[in-house]
């Protein structure tokens, strides 16, 4: 190309530059599947973590993982927010956004949010900064530089608030919560992102049993406007929120169904159930 | 007046840790102080300061506005720099440029235009980059710019590479060690192992006579206030929050959206100007600036101080910085060969014993003073003639 060319397709009017654009694109949802993972090959020094790992979640939709230790729940969370790199295959978010294309921070601007198996909060900052970080808002340098919290921001902060049930603590030090509050206060810090696609691993992990079915209440309202997907342990919670169930087995899709069907399906029941009932 | 002192307690409790404040406050008062003890005072009286100390003075306070920059990074942030030396001491050679040209034809060669050192090595015009930094601006803008764009060369490479913890240090001391060798070549054109000296004025005012010394003195003091006071702001910012989120959790930073190694790029590259600052106010009170500046031992010394302070806290890097020093003058003037030994000793017993620096332990007496006083809520006046 000649350098008028160039200087008249930089210069061209019908267009923005590439760096005035905003970049934030839609999810284009029209088959109602939100993620698209196909083919997920993942291996660590010959060890195969993921194996041929296909996976629709469609949108709005409540979906559990579950599997034994090892069975590569988090490393599918890795790979889906762009923490590992796989060795072959795709995740698309939508029809058209290709996740293994992008950062963890693209990711995460899309409207992917995730939960940590360890909690894992800003310890030395208070609740209410956490969820200021968390905030839905533009993450480039100067911006955040010259943010403050608007009155909208500040109701929305206090309405998590409520929600995760830490309004009393919200000038504690993160560091200092218990560890079933950092687990909310995590869930929180989602929340404040407002995400499209929530990614949880193992949320209950460490609550007490109220803990836990109140998780679980909050997990099935998010479900609907948002598509939650929740890796855990324990049965008894899959089984009060879960519609469908996903069984990972040696990193790929073992059986998919309904809480029954799963139970009784012969494979799961040898490979999972079996061992911890 | 102990009531009081609880109740400011609480306050500053409730307000964060906001000593900059009243840190500022004596700073000023105490260069005030000295400067017009100095100024005004006869030489024989006993409340004089002599020139000397001013000197020295302001040369602690360079020192304490490079801890400063290294308490932005390391304390607030994470990242170890071991090479902060390094901007420093570039620094200091833009302000030592700009100085070199103001002899003019008063070298001992009495060449108008080149230094002495470059008469001497035959070469017969000003190198590129020697121009234009007879201008004062020129080479103020140059302190600035040349530590900032190495810091953003080297931050871009480093931090995009996601290099951390100790490696990211030694790449620091190496590039310490770089600028060392090459700043030590005559072929560069600073002068050599001698380095730039034999000031005689800088903006037409006397390097030698008492109120330069002390102008210079009180700019250091101010320019060390403002940029403590700045630090400050910056870091009650949602950036400056952003930059503790990574310190403690950099993925989790990532996963709410932040691109971590660009707020790394731009605080190292602030950290690397207030560096460059404190170079370039240190060299015209100290009188010369030699490739010494770019040692390794240099930007090491330079975290002990942060250490001993307590990082993390601005205000405790600075004191850090003046005691440390403080401690090296009298100690080297007993015992010169024995500072290095003693300033390991000192690294060892306080990451051993004061995680936290004297800051912290200012923090927690404070604590037991408060339970104290808390543990005692009814008896009043007991705590009046207390
Ligand atoms: N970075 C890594 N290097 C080497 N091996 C890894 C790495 N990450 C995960 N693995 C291995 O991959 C396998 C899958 O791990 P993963 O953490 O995904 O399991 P999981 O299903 O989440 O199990 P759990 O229920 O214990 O959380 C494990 O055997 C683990 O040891
Ligand atoms: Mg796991």
């Amino acid at each position: 190309m000649s350098i008028l060319d160039t200087t008249r397709e930089v210069m061209r009017r019908d267009q923005v530059w590439p760096f005035l654009q905003d970049h934030s694109q839609d999810v284009d949802i029209s088959h109602q599947v939100l993620l698209y993972v196909e083919g997920l090959n993942l291996s660590f020094d010959g060890f195969k973590a993921l194996n041929d790992l296909n996976l629709y979640i469609n949108d709005g939709e409540l979906r559990c993982l579950i599997g034994a230790n090892g069975a590569g729940k988090t490393t599918l969370m890795d790979v889906i927010t762009g923490k590992t790199r796989c060795d072959s295959g795709t995740v698309y978010f939508g029809q058209s956004l290709n996740l293994l294309e992008k950062d963890e921070a693209e990711i995460a601007q899309l409207g992917i949010g995730r939960k940590f198996q360890k909690p894992t909060v800003f310890e030395a900052h208070t609740v209410m900064d956490n969820l200021e970080l968390s905030l839905k808002s533009n993450k480039s340098v100067i911006p955040t530089l010259l943010a403050t919290l608007n009155s909208e921001e500040y109701d929305r902060i206090d309405h998590v608030l409520e929600t995760i049930g830490l309004k009393a603590e919200r000038m504690m030090l993160a560091g200092s919560l218990s560890h079933g509050q950092k687990q909310w206060l995590e869930i929180g810090m989602l929340l404040m992102a407002n995400p499209r696609l929530l990614l949880v691993d193992e949320p209950v992990a460490g609550m007490t049993v109220q803990e836990g079915e109140r998780t679980a209440e909050l997990l099935t309202s998010l479900a609907g406007e948002r598509t939650v997907v929740v890796v855990e342990h324990d049965m008894e919670f899959v089984r009060s929120i879960a519609r469908t169930v996903t069984v990972l087995h040696q990193g790929s899709v073992l059986a998919e169904g309904t809480m029954d069907e799963i139970q009784n399906n012969q494979d799961v029941i040898e490979v999972y159930l079996g061992e911890a009932p | 007046m102990s009531s009081l002192l609880s109740n400011f307690m609480s306050f500053s409790r409730i307000n964060g840790d906001s000593k900059v404040a009243p840190f500022v406050v004596v700073l000023l008062v105490v260069t005030a102080l000295a400067s017009s003890c100095n100024l005004l005072m006869p030489e024989d009286s006993v409340f004089y300061v002599s020139t000397y100390t001013i000197t020295l003075l302001g040369k602690y306070l360079c020192y304490a506005m490079l801890a400063l920059a290294v308490d932005v990074i390391w304390g607030y942030c994470g990242i170890l720099s071991l090479g902060h030396g390094a901007f420093f001491a570039l620094g200091g050679y833009a302000m030592g440029m700009y100085l070199m040209r103001q002899i003019g034809d008063r070298g001992v060669y009495g060449n108008p235009e080149l230094p002495d050192f470059m008469v001497f090595l035959n070469w017969s015009e000003l190198p590129w980059f020697w121009q234009g930094m007879d201008q004062f601006w020129v080479a103020m803008l140059m302190v600035l710019l040349v530590p900032g764009l190495l810091a953003y060369l080297f931050g871009w490479l480093a931090f995009r590479s996601r290099v951390t913890g100790v490696y990211l240090s030694i790449m620091t001391q190496a590039l310490t060690y770089a600028l060392l060798l090459s700043f030590f070549r005559n072929e560069m054109g600073f002068g050599g192992n001698n380095g730039l000296t034999d000031f005689k004025d800088i903006l037409g005012f006397d390097l030698q006579s008492d109120n330069t010394r002390v102008t210079l003195f009180i700019i250091t003091a101010l320019m060390l206030s403002g940029l403590l006071v700045l630090s400050k702001k910056i870091m009650q910012t949602r950036f400056g929050k952003v930059i503790v989120a990574i310190r403690d959790g950099e993925s989790r930073a990532r996963f709410i959206g932040y691109r971590t190694e660009n707020y790394k790029v731009w605080l190292f590259v602030y950290s690397a100007m207030i560096a460059g600052i404190a170079g370039a106010l240190y060299v015209p009170q100290v009188g010369i600036i030699n490739p010494g500046e770019f040692s390794p031992i240099n930007s090491i010394e330079i975290v002990i101080w942060v250490a001993v302070g307590g990082r993390g806290t601005l205000v405790g890097a600075i004191i850090g910085a003046i005691l440390v020093n403080y401690a090296k003058t009298k100690f080297t003037a007993i015992m010169p060969d024995g500072w290095l030994f003693a300033l390991g000793a000192m690294f060892v017993l306080v990451t051993l014993y004061l995680p936290k620096g004297l800051m912290g332990l200012v923090a927690q007496l404070k604590d037991r003073q408060l339970q104290n006083v808390n543990n005692r809520p009814n008896d009043k006046a007991e705590e009046g003639h207390a």
